[in-house]
């Protein structure tokens, strides 16, 4: 769906992005990561031409971007700004509905896709009337995002929509996120420097570093087979949780000791990841747990120390291929 | 006395008609500007916000123009666009333009770049960002602009009187050159509230909230309109000549108030400073002024003095009036200032005036001359036993008189002369030496009559405009009252004369003050 074809800019003497080239499919989610001043804004406001690209071209669906009307263009793309950018002078209600206004919709059709959206953000209707001061970060956030998606745009561009969040309200975020249908059914862009919420919530990261792509791939990828020390360092401090969160119990099948096969009260799906099937003994207080493999359908039931020795053989067998 | 005792209260309910007028007019001035200033200083304000490489030489020729006094300025417009409201507006916009541009430009790229950002990110045009968001979160810089500009054009417009255009600047200098604080206060009064009521009602505007602003903005055109032409209500009304008189003339028994009541004329008047008078006059923005019989721009620019068929304006010495302070401390200086009585007469007067004012000599040289040609002059003396300090006031008659008198004191005594010349007016000459500021300066015995001494009119009509009559009375009440002495007439008689362009004069037939008042009535 995107194509961004061997795009640099550069800010008088900084050279903010330096020739980078990368591809998003459709519905696919991709994350921008990197350290502070690496290049990922500006990559970001290249696409909805918010920044013209030094040299390069950027295609949205075959069409280069530059070669179209910005405002037309941009009232198809919603995006989230990093201090979430919300008009001050606006209600809660006005600042949602500018693009449908943009887009001259009729006043019935905006109200009722303001409303839909506010119950699917958790956002109270009472709200509507309120004006940006009066909202909480977590609310501001959802109410960008709500402007962000009004209008129904299949892509979508988000720089650190959760930056200014705690940590507690951030991985409710998260989870709220991963659940929301409207998502599920768009290509989406986000920027992060937040190693958990890249893994967390990307199908596939580019790792940026001075204006630069260093590695670019699926979070086991770079987990797994970083190409240079900068993405193992990078992923240094957080490597075994990121594993945990990575691994899913399907991957570590061959290495489950079979017998036993047969449901037990707290089963779980082999699409579980590692960290939940491992807080899972804590949790609920067991021994045992038991895993359900849909495609086979068969059963393991394994201790916790027999999950971690799993993995640490599926781990062996990652380095060695 | 009678108007002293006047209360204020009384002053501003008899003159409640004028002052209505005046202040509608004074509202109007301030906000025809204001509109003009809004309507221009905005766009320039948001250009400049737009192109930065602009900004600083549009803020710094607005700051100039701010720096010009208003005097200044108003004298400028005039031999462009006349005199009346037009160079009065033309100058409050120029004032008013500065604060409206600066807080424009300031609002406006003080709007959080973020939220510029999101406008264009959601695909907003340029103009959409502009009036969405840029234009609503700089209203309130914007209204604070507008604000100051509003109470810097009441105060200004105070100053739109000296060129004839109205306002509660009427009350205020008619009140400095009569010496009439309640007239200086029935103008200077409400000036003063309207600009606070202004300043009060703007900066709640300012502190309106997001929810009101909107509706705010599409008022204010609408009241600033009606503001504005309140200006226009009162000048609906027009005629055939129009008269431009000072605004001590107005309030003079011997002046605009005799008209009245003597000669029952009625004509459209103005008010205007007589810096300007004549000059309005010789280019047909006036067609009959209140004029000095002896002053030199009645040569200057060839008017026709009309003849006072009823003896309204008396005739009047000139004279050096002294502190009986500076007369006992300088035993020399009556016998030295008294060389010059009766040396210059009606014509000779008119004559040094008109070098002056239409030749442009130097008032020195003109003074050397005249001394010089009678035999008067004579080379400096030791000046070591005291300083003498001579006033006068701001026109070209009493600045060669002071001279005169400085060149005499100088020549005929050992003492020394500082002058303190230009003071602003009878009550600011007056005040000055009763408070021991100056020793002396000439004076003319109805100035001292009418607006000093303010007797009954049982008083002024037992004088009957008899001008030696008239002299011992102010002689004996100066000396009873302010212990300050009359020195002997320097000769000539300045009285009041109304005056015409001498070519309109003619052929309009008109010779005397009843020639005008028929020449009214019957068209
Ligand atoms: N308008 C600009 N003018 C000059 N330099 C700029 C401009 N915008 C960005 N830069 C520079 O380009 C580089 C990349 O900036 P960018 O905003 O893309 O970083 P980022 O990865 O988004 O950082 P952060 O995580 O802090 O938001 C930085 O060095 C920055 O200083
Ligand atoms: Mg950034």
């Amino acid at each position: 769906m995107i194509k961004v074809q061997n795009v640099s800019k550069s800010f008088g003497n900084t050279d903010a992005v330096k020739d980078i080239s990368f591809e998003v499919k459709a519905e696919e989610n991709l994350i921008l990561l990197g350290p502070s001043g690496c290049g990922k804004t500006t990559t970001l406001k290249m696409i909805n031409t918010l920044i013209k690209p030094s040299a390069g071209t950027i295609y949205i669906d075959g069409r280069d971007v530059m070669h179209q009307s910005p405002t037309i263009l941009r009232r198809s793309i919603g995006y989230v700004l990093q201090n979430n950018g919300l008009f001050p002078h606006f209600t809660v209600a006005q600042n949602i509905a500018v693009v449908p206004q943009l887009l001259k919709w009729e006043k019935r059709r905006t109200e009722k896709r303001i409303r839909e959206l506010l119950e699917k953000l958790h956002l109270s209707p009472n709200y509507l009337q309120a004006y940006p001061h009066e909202l909480s970060g977590g609310q501001q956030q959802r109410v960008g995002l709500a402007r962000a998606l009004v209008a129904d745009p299949p892509l979508l561009l988000m720089d650190e929509p959760f930056g200014a969040l705690d940590n507690v309200t951030r991985s409710k975020i998260h989870d709220e996120f991963k659940a929301l249908d409207e998502l599920k059914r768009k290509t989406i862009i986000m920027v992060t420097h937040d190693v958990q919420e890249a893994f967390e919530l990307g199908d596939r990261i580019c790792l940026m570093d001075k204006g630069a792509i260093v590695q670019a791939g699926t979070p086991t990828e770079l987990l797994f087979k970083p190409i240079n020390t900068f993405v193992s360092d990078f992923l240094k401090e957080q490597r075994l949780s990121l594993e945990f969160k990575t691994i899913q119990l399907l991957d570590l099948w061959n290495w489950l000791p079979a017998g036993n096969n047969q449901q037990q009260m707290n089963t779980l799906s082999a699409e579980t990841d590692l960290w939940t099937g491992l807080e899972s003994f804590k949790f609920n207080e067991v021994e045992v747990i038991c895993i359900l493999h849909h495609q086979k359908n068969e059963f393991r039931t394994v201790e916790f120390e027999q999950l971690m020795a799993a993995f640490y053989q599926y781990k062996r067998t990652l380095s060695n291929g | 006395m009678d108007e002293q005792q006047q209360t204020l209260l009384n002053f501003m309910w008899e003159q409640s008609d004028k002052l209505l007028i005046q202040m509608l007019q004074h509202i109007g001035l301030t906000f025809i500007s204001l509109f003009a200033a809004v309507l221009i200083g905005v766009p320039l304000g948001i250009l400049i916000a737009r192109k930065k490489e602009l900004s600083g030489t549009v803020l710094s020729v607005a700051g100039i123009l701010q720096t010009i006094p208003s005097i200044a300025l108003l004298g400028f417009m005039i031999p462009v666009l006349g005199i009346g409201a037009k160079p009065a507006i033309v100058a409050l916009f120029l004032y008013a333009l500065l604060p409206i541009i600066r807080n424009t430009y300031t609002g406006i790229t003080g709007v959080n770049p973020a939220v510029k950002e999101a406008a264009v990110a959601m695909g907003m045009s340029e103009w959409q960002t502009l009036f969405s968001v840029e234009l609503p979160l700089a209203t309130s810089v914007i209204l604070a602009g507008i604000r100051t500009a509003t109470v810097i054009n009441v105060g200004v417009a105070t100053l739109a009187s000296y060129i004839a255009a109205g306002g509660l600047g009427e009350f205020i200098f008619g009140g400095i050159s009569l010496n009439n604080t309640n007239m200086i206060l029935t103008g200077a009064i409400p000036a003063a509230l309207l600009a606070l009521l202004f300043d009060f009602l703007l900066s709640r505007a300012q502190r309106l909230s997001f929810k009101t602003v909107g509706t705010a903005m599409k008022i204010a055109p609408a009241l600033l309109i009606l503001l504005a032409s309140l200006y226009f209500i009162p000048s609906a009304y027009g005629g055939k000549l129009t008269a431009g008189f000072t605004p001590e003339f107005m309030g003079r028994q011997d002046g605009n108030l005799g008209l009245q009541s003597k000669y029952g004329l009625t004509i459209h008047t103005i008010v205007i400073s007589d810096a300007v008078m004549y000059k309005a006059a010789y280019e047909n923005q006036l067609d009959i002024i209140s004029g000095y019989s002896t002053d030199g721009r009645l040569k200057a620019y060839d008017l026709f003095t009309l003849q006072d068929d009823k003896g309204i304006f008396p005739p009047y010495y000139a004279a050096p009036i002294v502190s009986n302070k500076a007369l006992r401390k300088f035993p020399q200086l009556e016998k030295t200032l008294n060389l010059l009585s009766d040396k210059i007469n009606d014509s000779i007067m008119t004559d040094l005036n008109y070098r002056v004012d239409y030749l442009h000599q130097s008032p020195e040289k003109v003074a050397k001359d005249f001394l010089m040609a009678n035999n008067l002059w004579r080379q400096e003396a030791n000046s070591n036993t005291g300083i003498i300090r001579l006033g006068s006031k701001i026109f070209g008659e009493q600045y060669i008189l002071a001279n005169i008198y400085s060149m005499l004191i100088k020549g005929y005594t050992n003492y020394g002369v500082a002058t303190k010349t230009g003071l602003g007016g009878t009550k600011i000459c007056f005040d000055a030496l009763t408070n021991d500021q100056i020793d002396l300066y000439p004076e003319y015995t109805g100035t001292g009559l009418l607006t000093i001494l303010q007797p009954t009119q049982r008083t002024i009509d037992s004088l009957a405009g008899d001008k030696d009559k008239t002299y011992q009375y102010v002689k004996k009440e100066f000396q009873r009252r302010y212990a300050v002495k009359w020195l002997k007439p320097i000769g000539f008689n300045n009285t009041y004369a109304l005056m015409m362009r001498q070519k309109q004069a003619q052929d309009l037939g008109i010779e005397t003050i009843s020639n005008l008042k028929h020449y009214l009535e019957s068209n």
